[in-house]
């Protein structure tokens, strides 16, 4: 995978991440968000309903926590956990815990990690944790670490030391156990095809998007040269680091009687196997020099992303923190993507993006669902002069009445309704007959009223969930949207502003 | 009797059924409902969505399984949100968003299932509000109010329904009542030209009463009859006994819909006796209880139902059943669905409701099908082998009830 930068401006990237997936044609532009999913769905949602949705990301965001529990199962399988969950298609993210739901602490050890599912702790050593990664096949996975020092309070300076120490080892011991198993996989495949003699340093180079180079050099396995075929082996013992240049690692579970009989026009049985990428996890508490110490070691490995956790949290910590995410990235490279766990608001996404990260997750919309909530938030920072008046005076009205709610409500999601939504279950709602969001384009807001969804919420039925999602998750992605535009045209300081008088 | 129409205004009363075909040996008709959101095919299947929604599955949905018409529960939307505020969002159509075909039921059913919170005198139905304490009279006159502010294409009369388990005079006031009570309806009713009402058939498990009822209801100029009482405790052996002396007294150019009958094997016997419509809410409610006392998450195959969440199904890769086309069945596994089923993510639930509704739908096209092309018999003795293994293992009510229209199993 390739990260190209379009522009940098005053702290934030602009830029698409290339060259990913299984087949490498998959394109991701950051700032960006991951479709949030629980147990490898979307949550309300069907294929059919997910794919109503306008500006899906390309990568979803999977937990081990949801997903664990069917090792065993996904072994079986054989395929993967895209195809298992029905998103072949979709690039995957593996990360360790559920972002909505907190996680009890004092269960990480030196030698292991847990996570929580529906079924209850399952623990997981470095070889476990591997071996679930090789049945899910993620695209890429945040690596076993040690975050725990975020769910307390005043944590001690040996602690987070300790789980920046932690955090390393583990994350040696993965690249380590991840290599082991390719090598032996390949070795033992290219033995069986006859093709080639295992040789240790048997060294190809070639472009994938050059056929004659390609022919070139693979004269020794009989090959053909369709693009898609092209491979790179660097099979050499401790060779870390993979170029930039395409390469992809080629495996088959089938091989053929000989590789020349091989039809390239067809997709070979099992496919060109791109490995899972490890994405490092920058740990470190609220202790500056041990985060900067956590960036710079994580860096030097080999990993294809950082994963910057420990800094969720209530709006009022992430602020105390965000000193220490600028001093964080600035450790890291640039041509690596930045991920951060738990930050998912509006406000505090621009924030962060600010200070260099790339990746959100998406949990936000999920929530605002959950309490009855619709995203209303405006992130249009060029209206039309008119439009601006009208939703001036929507909001403000809305806002009057947020602060009174604001003070009553307690969701089941343990968070307040922020200013960003409104709460479809006020009676004010019943014959309101509008949209949920005047111009929006989402399927809800097509096809459906506040004072409908009001209804469901009242009923408790279920459709209220789906269209809120399908609501929401739009909303969301639009923002996303408009926040690689106002980064294009130089206009951020407006969306940062109006954003910001939405947050109150 | 007042309702009573004449012959000739019978006659001429416009007729909303067009038969296509009729099998030769059992009583089974192919249809079409012509109705003001457009044509149904019959014999049909109508899915349940009692407070406008269909559970967890959009309009849209539910139209692209092929749905043309489902049914909304006046008893509920009576009360919340309320018939004045469906009216103001343009019907229940313009509430819910749906552009076919709705039916309503009179909310009468809901005295048998809630009794305990009501008291049926020949006013109507009192009822106390299960949400707000209030009490309402549901009279013939208001039920049909509200269902007029519904809008929707078909609309039931206020019937006084008693449990088929129930014997004694009370059967018989019920009878007599309800065919007062469709003479009310009739005479409230402001839109027999956009909305179609229909009469209720009762007298419970007595043939007498209910060949009475037939005989006074059927001189009603209504545009189909329903016919009631039935598909509550009564065993089954009485059950198709009622609906055969039923469709053998209604008059064959009008729809017949056999209320609350949705399992397979009802439905194929059903219509084998002449029944053009059925409605249940057995195959949303059983995807759905997950979040009740029931746990089920229960996919219908033609062997009967899966229960997804059990073990066996863990590691089971292939799709609920290899012949449905619905999405569920195009994406998923089985073991997936189970996955999910054990998730929080109500996602799982609604891949179920897809499902069970295209199981439905595909179940009646088929039915349909196979009357058209004059095979409607061997089509029966297919279901009855896939189901039960053979024809022969079939029970003894249905083997009784195909046998008394001229199909033979085995």
């Amino acid at each position: 995978m390739k990260l190209s930068l379009t522009k940098v401006v005053n702290g934030c990237r602009l830029g698409k991440i290339k060259n990913l997936g299984k087949t490498g044609d998959h394109t991701m532009d950051i700032p960006g968000c991951l479709l949030y999913t629980k147990t490898g769905s979307a949550p309300h949602l069907t294929h059919h309903t997910l794919h109503n949705i306008h500006g899906v990301p390309a990568m979803a965001q999977l937990t081990l926590s949801s997903l664990a529990e069917h090792h065993e199962v996904l072994t079986e399988y054989k395929e993967g956990v895209g195809k298992f969950i029905g998103m072949p298609e979709s690039l995957l993210y593996c990360s360790l815990h559920d972002p909505v739901s907190p996680c009890p602490a004092g269960y990480v050890t030196n030698k292991s990690v847990s996570v929580w599912s529906v079924a209850g702790r399952v623990e997981m050593t470095v070889s476990k944790f591997m071996a679930i990664q090789k049945a899910l096949q993620p695209d890429w996975f945040q690596c076993l670490s040690d975050g725990e020092v975020s769910c307390k309070e005043a944590t001690s300076i040996k602690r987070v030391r300790k789980s920046v120490d932690r955090s390393l080892l583990f994350l040696d011991n993965c690249l380590r156990l991840q290599e082991e198993s390719e090598t032996l996989a390949l070795s033992s495949r290219l033995e069986c095809s006859g093709a080639i003699s295992t040789q240790r340093s048997l060294l190809l180079l070639g472009s994938s998007d050059s056929p004659t180079s390609a022919s070139r050099v693979t004269g020794t396995t009989g090959a053909c040269c369709h693009t898609r075929l092209i491979f790179v082996f660097l099979v050499e013992m401790g060779f870390h680091s993979v170029g930039q240049a395409g390469l992809e690692l080629l495996t088959s579970s089938d091989p053929p009687a000989s590789a020349s009989c091989w039809d390239y026009r067809h997709e070979p049985p099992c496919l060109v196997l791109q490995k899972s990428v490890i994405i490092g996890v920058i740990e470190g508490g609220d202790v500056m020099e041990e985060r900067l110490r956590s960036a710079r070691e994580t860096a030097k490995r080999p990993v294809g992303g950082f994963l910057l956790d420990g800094f969720q949290g209530n709006p009022t910590t992430l602020e105390a923190r965000l000193r220490l995410l600028s001093s964080v990235t600035a450790e890291l490279p640039e041509d690596k993507p930045r991920l951060i766990s738990g930050v998912s608001r509006p406000d505090e996404v621009l924030e962060c993006i600010e200070r260099g990260v790339d990746l959100f997750e998406s949990f936000f919309p999920y929530q605002v669902t959950e309490r009855g909530c619709a995203l209303t938030f405006s992130f249009d920072y060029q209206p039309n002069p008119e439009e601006t008046l009208l939703q001036q005076n929507g909001t403000q009205e809305e806002i009057k009445c947020m602060d009174q709610i604001k003070k009553i409500e307690t969701t089941g999601c343990n968070q307040e309704i922020t200013s960003f939504e409104i709460n479809l279950k006020e009676k004010k709602y019943q014959e309101d007959f509008n949209p949920l969001v005047r111009g929006c384009s989402c399927y809800c807001c097509k096809n459906h009223t506040r004072a409908y969804i009001h209804h469901l919420l009242v009923t408790n039925e279920l459709l209220a969930g789906v269209l809120l999602m399908m609501h929401n998750f739009e909303h969301y992605f639009g923002f996303f949207h408009y926040i690689r535009e106002a980064l294009k045209s130089d206009k951020l300081a407006q969306l940062k502003e109006l954003i910001h008088r939405q947050a109150s | 009797m007042a309702g009573a129409a004449t012959q000739a205004s019978l006659e001429s009363a416009p007729r909303i059924m067009r038969l296509v075909a009729e099998c030769s040996r059992s009583r089974a008709r192919a249809g079409e409902l012509w109705l003001p959101h457009g044509t149904v095919a019959t014999p049909v299947f109508m899915p349940v969505g009692t407070q406008a929604t269909m559970k967890g599955i959009t309009t849209e949905q539910l139209d692209a399984l092929g749905c043309r018409i489902c049914l909304g529960n006046t008893y509920h939307l009576g009360l919340r949100p309320g018939p004045e505020l469906i009216q103001k969002a343009n019907g229940l159509h313009g509430f819910m968003n749906w552009p076919h075909n709705l039916l309503t039921d009179s909310g009468g059913f809901q005295m048998v299932s809630l009794v305990s919170l009501s008291e049926v005198t020949e006013e109507g139905v009192r009822f106390r509000s299960p949400y707000d304490g209030n009490e309402t009279l549901l009279s013939p006159e208001k039920s049909v109010q509200i269902q007029n502010a519904l809008g929707s294409d078909i609309i039931m009369q206020l019937d006084d329904v008693v449990s088929s388990t129930v014997t004694g005079p009370r059967v018989e006031e019920a009878m007599y009542r309800s065919i007062r009570w469709l003479d009310r309806c009739i005479a409230a009713h402001q839109r027999p030209d956009k909305q179609n009402l229909f009469a209720i058939i009762q007298g419970g498990l007595d043939a007498d009463l209910r060949a009475t009822c037939l005989e006074e209801m059927t001189k009603r100029d209504v545009p189909g009859f329903a016919i009631g009482g039935l598909s509550g405790g009564e065993s089954k052996s009485q059950f198709w006994r009622m609906v055969a002396l039923s469709t053998s007294r209604l008059p064959k150019d009008k729809p017949r819909y056999l209320m609350g009958v949705g399992y397979a094997t009802d439905l194929v016997v059903c219509v084998a006796l002449g029944c053009d419509m059925f409605d249940c809410v057995f195959p949303t409610r059983t995807a759905v209880r997950l979040w009740q006392k029931e746990r089920f998450g229960s996919a219908l195959v033609p062997t009967g139902n899966l229960q997804l969440r059990k073990k066996v199904f863990e590691k089971d890769f292939g799709p609920i059943d290899p012949e449905c086309t619905c999405p569920t069945c195009q994406k998923h596994s089985r073991a997936f669905l189970h996955a999910l089923l054990h998730s929080d993510n109500t996602a799982a639930l609604h891949h179920l409701t897809v499902h069970n509704i295209a199981y439905q739908l595909q179940l009646m096209s088929a039915v349909r099908t196979s009357i058209v092309e004059k095979r409607f018999p061997d089509f029966v003795r297919d279901f009855m082998g896939a189901m039960y293994g053979d024809p022969t293992l079939c029970p003894t009510w249905a083997t009784d009830a195909l046998a008394s229209v001229g199909i033979t199993l085995g």
